[in-house]
């Protein structure tokens, strides 16, 4: 993890337990979320077809694409169901003064 | 049930979607022995739906249809026989024939011969500038007239031919759509979401002809005229014939299995087996009991195709649990449209519309008593998977309640209160 610069992307308060936001941090397109109050960050489209997982449905720590059902472990990006076969990148994040920041790796 | 020895060697028959999914999940499921994966197209296993969408608007790649793509594939150390059709089963020397001659032994056999389309029985239908949609080089075929000038006629309307004429409207091309029914999609939707359906062509500018036929193509070394049943003829630049799909059973028919008379399918039970032990069938080919539509269907649908097929290996490996159960679900998208369909409904007595059709986003479900048997959506995908999960785990709903636009459905599912 050396090299990641972290980016502010929410106050911690503006997501309740069990929701989804969308945040782009350059040109990523990122999925942030909050599991049972502790945040976590994955990309934000599908590997399957297109679709953001941020519009898609949490069940505990499962997001569920909104197109086809695939689903996704929000806290390691794995692929946990038909037809997404491939994993989505996951990020790193940290609160700080009531921010949520999510870190990029420097490229 | 018992299940098939993890060395056996495993053929499946039909290299698409579902046969596709047979071969992951085995090896998913912990299968050692080899898999043979006899498929007629030169492709590795790929989903059909991006054909009349995305690779016609350009807005997607072949490649990227792959149902595993790059190495995913290779790992799944599958023996694929591309090319290849499966002529014969041997069911008592548990061996399929090749059309090369070869013979593959089997320790369990998986159909999963899909469809084919129908075809039109009509003068000029053979014509260069005609085109059916089934596989990639179809579609392939199909994108590259739409950069052709001249009219797209597209006869049948059904949800292929409606997504060829929403691409081809894309795209800029005129369309006239001709359907011999009087109305469109004509199994699957009543006659008032088929009325809205056609509303939205003609917004599009699509020329519907509805109720009539074309009684035979035109052209010199290419289609260029249509001439229908009441006399009318058409400049075109070239025809898309969508009129359905029949089951390619016959191998199993030849083989002596049972095929079910009222769907033209392969009959299995609740696990995808045949009468014959060690031969299943998954998929488009697959007439299978639906307990929670409360018949045997068949179905047309690239997620029955999926979940049939990882139940079929799932229950090959004996790790399936209980039998396959799904309440049907079905999406077709069109301009900006989306529309998803749940359940099979055959009749009703009372609907609950939720949303306003003037505003495009709508669903529309089904109740037949007090039972939820089915619902449409249009644009309304999040509110229509609340409905499937009610109708899933048979949550009773009262219609006014899912009318309600201050009703969220979450909290029908919850448990009485
Ligand atoms: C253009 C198009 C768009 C679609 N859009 C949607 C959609 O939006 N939503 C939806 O739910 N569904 C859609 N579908 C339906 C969905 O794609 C099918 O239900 C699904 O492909 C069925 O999968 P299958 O594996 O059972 O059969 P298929 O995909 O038909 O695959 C069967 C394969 O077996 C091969 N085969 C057959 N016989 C033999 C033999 N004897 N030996 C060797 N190989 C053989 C065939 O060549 C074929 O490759 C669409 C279909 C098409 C064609
Ligand atoms: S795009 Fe996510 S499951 Fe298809």
């Amino acid at each position: 993890m050396t090299n990641v610069t972290f980016h502010r992307v929410a106050e911690a308060t503006a997501l309740g337990d069990g929701e989804a936001r969308h945040v782009e941090i350059g040109d990523r397109q990122i999925a942030l979320f909050n599991v049972g109050g502790s945040f976590f960050a994955i990309d934000d489209v599908c590997t399957h077809a297109f679709a953001l997982l941020s519009d898609g449905f949490v069940e505990g720590d499962i997001i569920e694409c909104p197109l086809h059902g695939g689903k996704f472990e929000i806290k390691t990006g794995k692929a946990c169901a038909a037809p997404c076969t491939e994993d989505v990148k996951t990020y790193p994040v940290k609160v700080e003064s009531g921010a949520v920041l999510v870190g990029i790796p420097a490229s | 049930m018992t299940a098939i020895d993890a060395q056996a060697q495993i053929v499946i028959v039909g290299g698409g979607q579902a046969g596709g999914w047979v071969a992951r999940t085995l090896r998913d499921q912990g299968h050692a022995g080899a898999i043979v994966l006899v498929g007629e197209e030169p492709h590795p296993p790929y989903e059909r739906p991006p054909l009349s969408k995305g690779l016609l608007l350009g807005t997607a790649k072949p490649e990227s249809t792959q149902l595993f793509p790059g190495e995913a594939w290779t790992k799944l150390r599958i023996d694929h026989r591309a090319g290849m059709r499966a002529t014969r089963i041997e069911r008592s020397a548990h061996r399929v024939a090749l059309s090369d001659g070869t013979l593959i032994d089997y320790g369990a056999l998986v159909l999963a011969t899909g469809a084919r389309v129908r075809r039109l029985p009509l003068d000029g239908a053979a014509l260069p500038g005609v085109h059916y949609l089934r596989d990639l080089a179809d579609s392939a075929a199909i994108a590259a007239d739409l950069e052709r000038p001249g009219r797209l006629l597209v006869i049948g309307g059904g949800w292929i031919g409606l997504e060829v004429a929403a691409a081809a409207r894309k795209r800029g091309r005129d369309v006239t759509l001709v359907e011999a029914a009087p109305r469109l999609c004509n199994r699957a939707l009543p006659p008032d979401l088929a009325e809205h359906l056609a509303t939205i062509h003609a917004a599009h500018g699509v020329e519907l002809r509805l109720g009539k036929t074309v009684t035979r193509l035109e052209g010199q070394g290419r289609v260029s005229r249509a001439v229908f049943s009441d006399g009318a003829t058409l400049d075109v630049g070239a025809v898309v014939i969508g009129i359905g799909v029949q089951p390619n059973a016959e191998l199993a028919a030849e083989a002596g299995l049972e095929i079910d008379p009222a769907n033209g399918g392969i009959v299995v039970d609740d696990n995808g087996r045949t009468a014959d032990p060690a031969i299943f069938a998954a998929g488009d080919v697959a007439s299978h009991p639906n307990d929670l539509v409360g018949r045997r269907i068949r179905l047309e649908s690239w997620e029955n195709a999926q979940n049939q097929a990882i139940h079929v290996a799932k229950a090959i490996r004996g790790t399936a649990g209980g039998p396959y159960a799904e309440v049907p679900w079905f999406w077709s998208d069109q301009y900006d449209v989306n529309i998803q369909l749940v359940g099979l409904p055959q009749r009703w007595d009372r609907t609950a519309t939720r949303g306003d059709p003037a505003s495009g986003t709508f669903l529309v479900a089904y109740f037949d008593g007090p039972a939820l048997v089915g619902a449409a959506a249009f644009n309304a995908g999040r509110d229509l998977r609340f409905v499937r999960r009610m109708m899933q785990l048979r949550v009773a709903v009262a219609p006014e309640r899912l009318a309600d636009p201050q009703v969220k459905l979450q909290d029908l599912l919850k448990p009485a209160h």
